[in-house]
């Protein structure tokens, strides 16, 4: 892995544009998960410090919402919606679909660090039902062969 | 050649219109033909989706759903007779799905332009602001309290006692807080909003903040939806810039503004309390009340907080008057509701209708049935915490309270229907299992009972003798018991729903005999 710190300029950066909006703590994680992918360990004291924090309070709210990483994801992100609505349309077919060509869990990356792969619950798309998002795209309707043709191209694309 | 109008909503790109928006480009540059085509909200019937509408004399005809492909031969029928086309689909206001409903809310849906100040004002927009200004506060409190709107959120608190609470404190400082956490399952009006009509809910928001005396408002929007928060950050720009945010708001010498905080992927954030302790900067957890975020809200301040439907309801209640709302409806459930319809549905969209239509008009009429043209098992309605509603209780109406009478709720409108092939008692395990991944750990029954009760589930219906699986069905309903009565919130206390739903309407898929299963 890189050296960490090399982010230190960029995170003191974003955090001197935001310390002084009130509750300014997810917008600040949003940003440097936006910037650098993930949220680095070097970035927390920083935070901490900005924001008169321990560093345990900021642990504590990146580990509690699923969004935020403490890791650099793989170079696809695939969210695949396992909610209500797409479940009566088969999304546990399509996930069956994703573990067996990916072979991995619901959560996890790909071996070659190529897919992502995380649930989602609901991307609002449920009047068109399966839906998942790809690398911030929703694609909808889909069926086992669009959902191959989207695995189809990620691989190309690696 | 005459105006194209595609829609630029989420779900709409999600299965191609962008696409169909560039085949249109490149097809008409290729034959020299002027193409103005405007990008527009989405009507919300998104069976036919992309939905290509055109300008005519009679009024917008159709084509849809469209691929790509449809283009070239798209193109060839307007230049001849349209009605020709195999995915022609006449007068879009024509179509009865959308002719019989009664929009209020979403009535520019489809047709304008979402960042167009000039098509929000052309089609009513900004009246209520201005009304509300020339009114006054007591009075615009008043009638958004005699409309009888109540929240569309899910709890449906009469919205007029909370702005008369919020108005009446002394602070120093008061908030607006728009609650567009849209996280329920089979829901999406609060995103088709934001995104198709975002001046909308920016005019309601700026209306409550005159009226109760807040100067700054935040909307919390999932981060599921990144579209909604490009669209309303730009609309809050061009709102500024006009003079209806600021310093002087629509000319009432008073002071609102507000900015787009974006959610983590955390459910609970819907909770008011925890999308409180979300935007103060801390991990979304349910406050216990009193105090109520009326009086003691974002940072203690006194906070008026609304759904996005609730506040989008109020510069048309300002516009047209109290009474004009209240004429829509039934009983205590007045106006109008955007139903969502989800699932495994023929026609999938938005249903906007008076309160008192029956969940078997909005199924059978409107969504044409299941999508698999399967027999309908359930719909659930009202998000994931809502009830498994069978068919032979289609019948009940629409409304706040006669959904409480069969133990169910409208919620937030939101309708997941399912065919006879969804497995009941993996979705009662799932809604367990849902609660146990969203649960934000204060309480006990919600942390410690959602997996206890993926665990009960999970040995029933691994249990090979009957009488194993009903000592297993006594400790799921004591348990459900438990995190409907103690739990500190929604979530925990509304998890049990679907189970005890699924559950009592089709114990087979649980392994039980009818009988077992209603003891």
């Amino acid at each position: 892995m890189p050296d960490e710190s090399l982010h230190l300029p960029l995170v003191n950066s974003l955090l001197e544009r935001h310390k002084g909006s009130p509750g300014a703590l997810l917008p600040i994680l949003h940003d440097i998960q936006e910037r650098i992918g993930y949220i680095p360990d070097v970035a927390v004291p920083e935070i901490a410090h900005a924001l008169n924090l321990s560093q345990a309070e900021v642990r504590g709210v990146i580990s509690f919402y699923h969004d935020f990483r403490t890791a650099p994801p793989a170079r696809h992100i695939l969210r695949l919606c396992r909610a209500e609505s797409c479940k009566s349309r088969g999304a546990e077919e399509l996930a069956a679909q994703l573990r067996d060509r990916l072979q991995l869990d619901d959560h996890g990356s790909s071996a070659d660090g190529n897919i992502s792969l995380r649930p989602v619950y609901c991307l609002g798309a449920c009047a068109c039902s399966p839906a998942l998002e790809l690398d911030g795209r929703v694609h909808s309707r889909l069926s086992a062969e669009h959902l191959d043709a989207l695995l189809d191209a990620c691989r190309e694309d690696a | 050649m005459p105006t194209l109008y595609l829609p630029c909503d989420s779900l709409a790109r999600a299965v191609g219109a962008d696409e169909v928006s560039t085949a249109l480009i490149t097809q008409a540059k290729e034959r020299n033909l002027p193409l103005e085509l405007q990008r527009t909200s989405s009507r919300g019937l998104y069976w036919l989706e992309p939905l290509l509408e055109v300008d005519s004399p009679q009024g917008r005809i159709g084509f849809g759903p469209l691929t790509a492909d449809d283009v070239p031969s798209v193109l060839d029928a307007l230049k001849g007779d349209p009605s020709a086309h195999p995915l022609a689909l006449g007068l879009v206001e024509e179509l009865p799905y959308l002719k019989s409903q009664q929009r209020l809310l979403f009535a520019r849906a489809g047709i304008t332009r979402p960042l167009s100040l000039d098509d929000y004002r052309a089609h009513g927009g900004f009246e209520g602001l201005t009304r509300a200004v020339a009114i006054g506060g007591e009075e615009t409190a008043t009638a958004v309290f005699d409309s009888g709107l109540r929240g569309r959120g899910g709890a449906a608190f009469p919205a007029g006692i909370k702005w008369r609470t919020v108005r009446a404190t002394q602070a120093a400082q008061k908030y607006i807080v728009c609650n567009a956490d849209e996280g329920d399952s089979g829901t999406f009006a609060d995103r088709m909003l934001m995104e198709g009509d975002p001046f909308l809910l920016i005019e309601g928001m700026a209306i409550a903040g005159i009226t109760v005396g807040a100067t700054f408002g935040y909307i919390y929007v999932r981060s599921e939806y990144p579209d909604a928060v490009a669209t309303l950050r730009a609309a809050l720009n061009i709102a500024r810039e006009a003079g209806y945010l600021g310093a002087n708001v629509g000319g009432s010498g008073l002071a609102f503004d507000m900015e787009v905080r974006v959610g983590a992927g955390a459910y609970i954030c819907g909770e008011e309390t925890a999308l409180l302790d979300s935007l103060e900067g801390k991990r979304g957890i349910v406050r216990a009340k009193p105090p109520i975020p009326a009086l003691q809200g974002l940072f203690g301040q006194p906070t008026l907080v609304h759904n996005v439907l609730t506040l989008a309801s109020v510069p048309l209640i300002l516009a047209k008057g109290a009474q004009f709302y209240r004429d829509y409806g039934m009983g205590r459930s007045l106006g109008t509701m955007p139903f969502q319809l989800a699932g495994n549905i023929r026609h999938g969209g938005l249903v906007e209708r008076a309160f008192g239509l029956t969940l078997r008009e909005l199924v059978e009429d409107y969504g044409g049935g299941t999508a698999s043209g399967r027999p309908l098992k359930a719909a659930q309605v009202g998000g994931p915490l809502g009830t498994w509603v069978p068919p032979s209780q289609f019948d009940t109406p629409l409304d706040y309270e006669a959904f409480a009478g069969i133990g169910a709720m409208v919620g937030h409108g939101g309708v997941v229907v399912a065919d006879d092939t969804l497995d009941m008692a993996q979705m009662a395990r799932f809604a367990m299992q849902f609660c146990a991944e969203e649960s934000c750990g204060k309480c006990t029954p919600c942390r410690i009972g959602s997996t206890r009760g993926v665990e009960v589930i999970d040995r029933m219906l691994a249990a090979p003798e009957q009488s194993d699986r009903d000592a297993q069905v006594i400790i799921l309903k004591d348990l459900c018991d438990t995190m409907q009565y103690g739990s500190l919130c929604a979530l925990g206390g509304m998890a049990p729903f679907p189970v005890t739903s699924a559950l009592k309407y089709f114990p087979a898929d649980f392994g039980l005999q009818p009988s077992e299963a209603e003891q």
